[in-house]
C-alpha cells in the first residue's frame, strides 16, 4: 500500500468538488448512486471490498477450489511442506514434483523429499473427489486435479502442506472459509433482525419503553461478552450435530452484537419521528407497522448496511476465539477457530511454518471486512462525528 | 488599579500595514484572500474595516497577529508597530516566536465574533482571563484574580468574584462578550482587534457592547480595528473606514469623506442598500446585481468589474487601478479617478 | 449532581443483579445437577456414593427445591458469606480457587489501560497536531491494523516472533521461582517484568481504537475558535494544545476507557488462555470444559461484577473532569 492511497482516509471529511460538468449528474443521482460514488473514492475500502468478494468466491465454492476431502487424514502424510506447482515440466502445463515420505526414527516426525525429476502432470478442471456443489449438483470436478486419475501415493496436490494427521490444510481452509464467513453473515442477518425490531420500538416509541430497552442495551453492553458465549456453548449437549452446533453459535453470537445495530437505529428514529414525511403519513391514515418499514426504514438502509457490514468482522472473530478454546465448533466440524488450534502450539508451527497460513487468511479478510465496512459507513454518511 | 490615559504622538500611525498578502493554498488552487492590503491605524482611534463576507477582512486582521493557519500562508509585505514609548518600530512579520508572544495579547489583542466558542468550555472565565494577565504582566496569582475582577466590573458586570469562577456556557451571550472584552483589555494593549464582535448578539446588547467599546476606548485610549459587514456599526464607532473587496482594499478615508461622499461605485453601492428612516421614500432598496466571484476564478483587473455599473470596457478588465488621491486622506482604486 | 450519582448508582447495582442473574442462569444451564456431576466425578476416581447420601447432598445445596428458592439461596451465602459455592475440581470454595487469579486479572486490566492512555493519547496528539506527516500515517494505518486484527491472533503472532527471533516463548506472569508463592518484593517485580507482553498483545486494539478518537477529536477541537482566542493572547504553541484542545480531547478518552474495559476483559480470557497466564481466563475455559459449573458461574459473575464497578468508576471520573456533564447531569 503506498501513503497516498492512505491519504484517501483522511481525505474522507473535505470530499473534493466536483468538476463543474459533473454538477448535474450529481444533482441528479440517487442517494444509492451518490454512496455507490463516495464508496468508490474511498480507495482503501473499495480495494478491501475486492478482497471480501474474493473470499465470498471461496465461501460458495469452497469444494470446487479443495484439492482434497478436508477431513480425509493420513498418517503417513502428517507434516508435509507445502507443494509449490511447477510450470511446463515434462510436457506438462501444471505438475507437482512426486515426494516421498520417511519416518525419522529418532524423533518420530516424518521427513520428506521432493524429487523433481519425477513429476505428476495437474490438469485445470480435473477430476477429484466426489462432492455436491451448493448442496445439489453432484459432481467430482475441481479447479485442479491430478491428470493421471489412478491414485498414486506419492502425489498430491497439497498447496499448504498438511497437518498433523496429513490432512490436507488448503482444502481445510478453503472449508474452514466457508463455514466461518456464513456464520459471520448470518449472525449479521439475525442480529439485523433483533437490532430492527429493538431500535424501531425503542426510537418510534420513545418514553418508557425507550428508556427501559436503553436500560438493557447499556447493561448488556458492560458485561463482557466472551464469558457468557462460553458459559452458553459450553452447555451444548454431547450428542448434538454438527448442525446444530453451528445453528446455537450462530445464535449465541448474534444474542449480545444487535446492541450497536439497535442504538444505531434508535437514534434515527428518534431524530425521525417528527419529520414532516413521517407525520404526513400519519396523517393520512398509514398504520404503524407501514410507517416504520414502508417509510422510515428505507431512508436508513444505507446506516443500517455500514453498521452491519462492521459488525460482520467482530462475529467471524468471535466465532473464531469460540472454536479456538474449544468452546464453539468441535472437530470433525472445520472453521478458522478450529484451524487455529492447530497453530496454537509455538513449537509445531515454528517448525512448521505452513500451519500458520490459514492464519494469515483470518487476517486478511478480518481486514479487508473492516475497511470495506469503514468504507461504506464513510460513503454511506460523510457528515458522521467519529 | 487605574489605566491612564496614554499621552502619545497622534499623527504616527501605531499600527502601519503595507502591501500584506495572504494566500490560501487548497487542493483546488490557490485563494488571494488577502491580496496587497495597506492600513493605518492611529492612536486612539478606530479604524473600521467594511466587506462583504469573503472578502478577506477576518483573514487581514488574524494576518496582523500572524493567526494563519495551513493551508494559508502570509506571503509578504510590512507591519511595522511603533513602540511609542521607545519610539521604535518593528516590523510583526519579521518577530520571532517569543517576541510575537508578546505582541499577542500584550501589545494587540483580539475579540471574536463567537463569545461562546471563544472560551474553551472546559476551564472558568476567570482562568482564562488571568491567564492573560499572568502571561503579559509580571503579576502574582493573587494579584492577576484580583485585576480580572476590576476588569469585570469595568466592563459593566455584577458579581465580578462568582462570574470567575463559572463557565462560559453559565453566562448569557452579552455577559459572555464582556467578559471576552474584558480578557482582552486586561492587559492593556494599544490595539483591540474586533472581529464582527456584535453579529452574534441581540440588538439590545449589540448597543451596550459597542457603548461599552466606545466608553473603554475614551478611558484607556486604545486604539480599535472594527472589522464588521454592519455600516451602522462603522458609521456609530469609526474614525476612519477601509473598504475591502476581494482581498483588496479599495477605498479609505475618514468616515466622513468615505459616508458622505463614497467615491469608487461599490462604495456607493453598498451605502445605497442601508434603508433609510428618515426619507419617507418607500422605494425598493437597490440592488448590488451578481453575488462575489468564486475565490479562484477572480476576475481580471479591477475585481469589482463584472458588477460594476461604471465598467469602462479595455481598462477595468484589464488593469487592477492604481490607488488615487482625492483629497488628503481620502483614498480610491478606481479607473474613474484615474489622472 | 446528586441525582445523576443517586441514578447512576442505582444503575450500577441494577446491572450487577443482572450479572447475578445471568451467572446463576449459566451455572444451572448444563443438563442434570451440581451433585449428579459431583458424584460422576467421585466415581471416576473410584469413590462409590450410595443413592441416600446423593440425596443428602442434593438436600444440603437445597437442589430440591424450586430454582428461585436455589437462586436465593446463592445469592444469600454470597451477599453474608461472600461464598460462591464449592468447585469440585479443585475441593475448595470456588473463593479460594479464584482469588489469585481474579487479582491478576484485575492487575493485569489496570496495566492494560495504563499502557493504552501511555501509548494512545501521545500518538494521537502527534497525528493530530502533525496532521498529513509521516507519523500520522504511520500512527493511524498501524492503528487501523491493530483494531482489525483480534488480539488472541496479536498474541499468537507475537508468540511466534518470540519463539522464532529469541528462541523463548512468552508465557505466564511468573518466573517459575515465584509461582505460587505468597506475595513479596520480589515477586512483584517479577510480575512487572512479565506483565509487559501480555499487557500489549491485550492493549493493541484498545490503544488502536483510543488514539484514533484522540486524533479525530483533538483535530475537531483544533479549529474551533477558542484555541485561535488562546493563542491570539499569546499563549505559546505547545502550551496551548496541552492546556486546552488536548485537555478538551481528553474526555472521549475517559468515557472510551468504559467502553472497552468489557472488551477487556472478554480479551484477557481468550489471550490468558494463548499465553498460559494466570488469570481467570483458562481457568474458566477448564471449569467449563470439566462442567465445574460453581466455579465457572463464579468466574463469570466476579469478572462482570469487576466490570460494571470499572465502568461506573469511570463515569465518576468523566463527571469530575468535565464540566459540562456536571452541569447536565445537575440541571436534568
Amino acid at each position: 500500500m503506498t501513503l497516498s492511497s492512505l491519504g484517501k482516509i483522511f481525505s474522507k471529511k473535505n470530499l473534493p468538488v466536483e468538476s463543474s460538468n459533473d454538477v448535474n449528474s450529481i444533482e441528479l443521482a440517487t442517494q444509492r448512486q451518490l454512496i455507490w460514488r463516495r464508496f468508490k473514492r474511498h480507495r482503501l475500502g473499495f480495494a478491501a471490498s475486492i478482497v471480501v468478494v474474493l473470499f465470498y468466491v471461496i465461501v460458495l465454492f469452497a469444494d470446487f477450489l479443495s484439492t482434497a476431502p478436508p477431513v480425509d487424514y493420513a498418517a503417513a502424510r502428517g507434516y508435509m511442506p507445502p507443494q509449490g506447482i511447477q510450470l511446463f515440466k515434462d510436457g506438462h502445463f501444471l505438475s507437482v514434483c512426486e515426494v516421498s515420505g520417511a519416518r525419522n526414527m529418532e524423533s518420530y516426525l516424518m521427513e520428506y523429499e521432493a524429487d523433481c525429476d519425477n513429476t505428476q502432470g495437474i490438469s485445470l478442471f480435473g477430476k477429484g473427489y466426489d462432492y455436491k456443489l451448493w448442496g445439489i449438483i453432484p459432481t467430482n470436478r475441481h479447479i485442479l486435479g491430478m491428470k493421471d486419475e489412478t491414485v498414486d501415493p506419492n502425489a498430491w496436490i497439497h498447496l499448504f502442506g498438511t497437518d498433523k494427521q496429513g490432512r490436507d490444510v488448503f482444502s481445510r481452509s478453503m472449508h474452514a472459509t466457508r463455514v466461518s464467513l456464513t456464520i459471520g453473515l448470518v449472525g449479521v442477518a439475525l442480529s439485523i433482525i433483533f437490532g430492527i425490531f429493538v431500535g424501531a420500538i425503542s426510537g418510534y416509541h420513545g418514553g418508557m419503553i425507550d428508556s427501559i430497552l436503553q436500560r438493557v442495551i447499556e447493561i448488556i453492553r458492560s458485561i463482557p461478552t466472551i464469558p457468557l458465549y462460553m458459559g452458553l456453548s459450553s452447555a451444548f449437549p454431547e450428542d448434538w450435530t454438527i448442525n446444530q452446533i453451528y445453528f446455537m453459535i450462530t445464535v449465541i453470537i448474534s444474542l449480545f452484537a444487535w446492541t450497536d445495530l439497535a442504538r444505531v437505529i434508535r437514534g434515527k428514529f428518534l431524530a425521525m419521528k417528527d419529520e414532516d414525511f413521517v407525520t404526513a403519513a400519519r396523517l393520512n391514515g398509514a398504520k404503524t407497522m407501514r410507517i416504520v418499514f414502508i417509510h422510515m426504514l428505507p431512508s436508513f438502509y444505507s446506516h443500517i448496511i455500514a453498521q452491519a457490514s462492521l459488525s460482520l468482522p467482530l462475529m467471524i472473530v468471535t466465532e473464531t476465539s469460540l472454536s479456538f478454546l474449544g468452546l464453539g465448533l468441535r472437530p470433525p466440524a472445520v472453521s478458522y477457530g478450529v484451524l487455529l488450534k492447530d497453530a496454537q502450539n509455538v513449537q509445531s508451527v515454528a517448525n512448521m511454518p505452513w500451519l500458520f497460513l490459514p492464519a494469515i487468511l483470518v487476517v486478511l479478510v478480518i481486514l479487508a471486512l473492516n475497511f470495506m465496512g469503514d468504507g461504506i459507513r464513510d460513503a454511506a454518511d460523510p457528515y458522521q462525528e467519529v | 488599579m487605574v489605566t491612564e490615559k496614554k499621552n502619545i504622538n497622534k499623527s504616527r500611525p501605531l499600527l502601519e500595514v503595507r502591501d500584506l498578502q495572504t494566500y490560501f493554498y487548497t487542493a483546488d488552487g490557490v485563494v488571494k484572500a488577502v491580496d496587497g492590503v495597506n492600513l493605518d491605524v492611529f492612536p486612539g482611534k478606530t479604524l473600521g474595516i467594511v466587506g462583504e463576507s469573503g472578502c478577506g477582512k477576518s483573514i487581514t486582521t488574524k494576518s496582523i497577529l500572524r493567526l494563519i493557519d495551513n493551508p494559508g500562508k502570509i506571503l509578504g509585505g510590512t507591519m511595522n508597530l511603533y513602540d511609542q514609548s521607545h519610539d521604535q518600530s518593528q516590523d510583526i512579520l519579521k518577530l520571532n516566536n517569543q517576541e510575537l508572544k508578546e505582541v499577542r495579547g500584550g501589545r494587540i489583542s483580539m475579540i471574536f465574533q463567537e463569545p461562546m466558542t471563544s472560551f474553551s468550555p472546559i476551564h472558568t472565565v476567570g482562568n482564562q482571563i488571568t491567564e492573560a494577565i499572568k502571561l503579559h504582566l509580571n503579576h502574582s496569582k493573587n494579584e492577576a484574580i484580583e485585576l480580572a475582577e476590576d476588569w469585570l466590573i469595568r466592563v459593566g458586570m455584577s458579581n465580578p468574584k462568582q462570574r470567575l469562577k463559572q463557565y462560559a456556557f453559565e453566562l448569557s451571550g452579552g455577559q459572555r462578550q464582556r467578559a471576552m472584552i474584558a480578557m482582552a483589555l486586561c492587559t492593556n494593549p494599544d490595539i483591540l482587534i474586533a472581529d464582527e464582535p456584535t453579529t452574534a448578539l441581540d440588538v439590545t446588547t449589540q448597543a451596550q457592547t459597542l457603548d461599552l467599546l466606545r466608553e473603554l476606548q475614551e478611558k484607556n485610549g486604545m486604539s480599535i480595528i472594527m472589522i464588521t459587514h454592519d455600516l451602522g456599526v462603522i458609521a456609530e464607532l469609526a474614525d476612519e473606514v477601509n473598504v475591502m473587496y476581494l482581498g483588496k482594499v479599495i477605498e479609505s478615508g475618514t468616515i466622513h469623506q468615505v459616508f458622505k461622499d463614497p467615491k469608487h461605485p461599490y462604495t456607493h453601492a453598498l451605502l445605497s442598500s442601508i434603508p433609510s428612516l428618515a426619507t419617507g421614500h418607500r422605494e425598493r432598496l437597490p440592488i448590488l446585481p451578481g453575488t462575489i466571484p468564486h475565490p479562484q476564478a477572480r476576475p481580471k483587473g479591477c475585481p469589482f468589474n463584472p458588477r460594476c455599473k461604471d465598467f469602462i470596457e479595455g481598462t477595468c478588465d484589464v488593469e487592477f487601478p492604481k490607488q488615487e488621491k482625492i483629497e488628503e486622506g481620502h483614498l480610491v482604486n478606481c479607473h474613474l479617478y484615474s489622472k | 449532581m446528586i441525582n445523576f450519582l443517586i441514578r447512576r448508582t442505582v444503575f450500577m447495582f441494577v446491572a450487577l443483579w443482572a450479572v447475578t442473574l445471568i451467572s446463576f442462569f449459566i451455572i444451572n444451564l448444563p443438563e442434570g445437577d451440581y451433585v449428579t456431576a459431583y458424584i460422576a466425578q467421585l466415581q471416576a476416581t473410584g469413590s462409590m456414593v450410595d443413592a441416600e447420601e446423593a440425596d443428602n447432598l442434593r438436600i444440603f445445596y437445597g437442589l430440591d427445591q424450586p430454582l428461585y428458592i436455589q437462586y436465593f439461596k446463592w445469592m444469600r451465602e454470597m451477599v453474608l458469606y461472600q461464598n460462591l459455592g464449592f468447585s469440585f475440581e479443585y475441593n475448595m470454595p470456588v473463593t479460594e480457587v479464584i482469588s489469585e487469579r481474579l487479582l491478576l486479572t484485575m492487575i493485569l486490566a489496570i496495566a492494560c489501560i495504563i499502557f493504552i492512555w501511555a501509548i494512545a493519547i501521545p500518538f494521537g496528539i502527534i497525528s493530530a497536531v502533525k496532521q498529513y506527516s509521516v507519523w500520522d500515517y504511520l500512527f493511524t494505518f498501524l492503528g487501523f491494523v491493530g483494531l482489525a486484527i483480534p488480539d488472541f491472533m496479536i498474541a499468537l503472532i507475537a508468540m511466534y516472533l518470540f519463539f522464532v527471533w529469541f528462541d523463548f516463548s512468552p508465557g505466564g506472569l511468573f518466573s517459575p521461582e515465584y509461582v505460587g508463592v505468597p506475595w513479596s518484593w520480589g515477586r512483584g517485580k517479577d510480575l512487572i517484568d512479565h506483565i509487559w507482553i501480555p499487557m500489549v498483545v491485550l492493549g493493541t486494539a484498545g490503544t488502536a481504537s483510543l488514539m484514533r478518537i484522540t486524533r479525530a477529536n483533538l483535530l475537531d477541537e483544533l479549529s474551533k475558535p477558542y484555541v485561535i482566542t488562546a493563542r491570539a493572547k499569546g499563549l505559546s504553541e505547545w502550551r496551548l494544545i496541552m492546556k486546552y484542545p488536548v485537555r478538551l480531547a481528553l474526555n472521549p478518552a475517559i468515557s472510551l476507557t468504559a467502553y472497552i474495559l468489557p472488551y477487556l476483559i472478554s480479551g484477557s480470557i481468550i489471550v490468558g488462555v494463548v499465553l498460559s497466564l494466570p488469570t481467570v481466563g483458562p481457568q474458566l475455559v477448564k471449569a467449563l470444559v470439566a462442567q465445574d459449573m460453581f466455579l465457572a458461574g463464579g468466574i463469570i459473575l466476579l469478572i462482570g461484577f469487576m466490570t460494571v464497578v470499572g465502568t461506573f468508576i469511570s463515569d465518576l471520573l468523566l463527571l469530575w473532569v468535565d464540566p459540562r456533564i456536571r452541569l447536565e447531569a445537575g440541571g436534568s
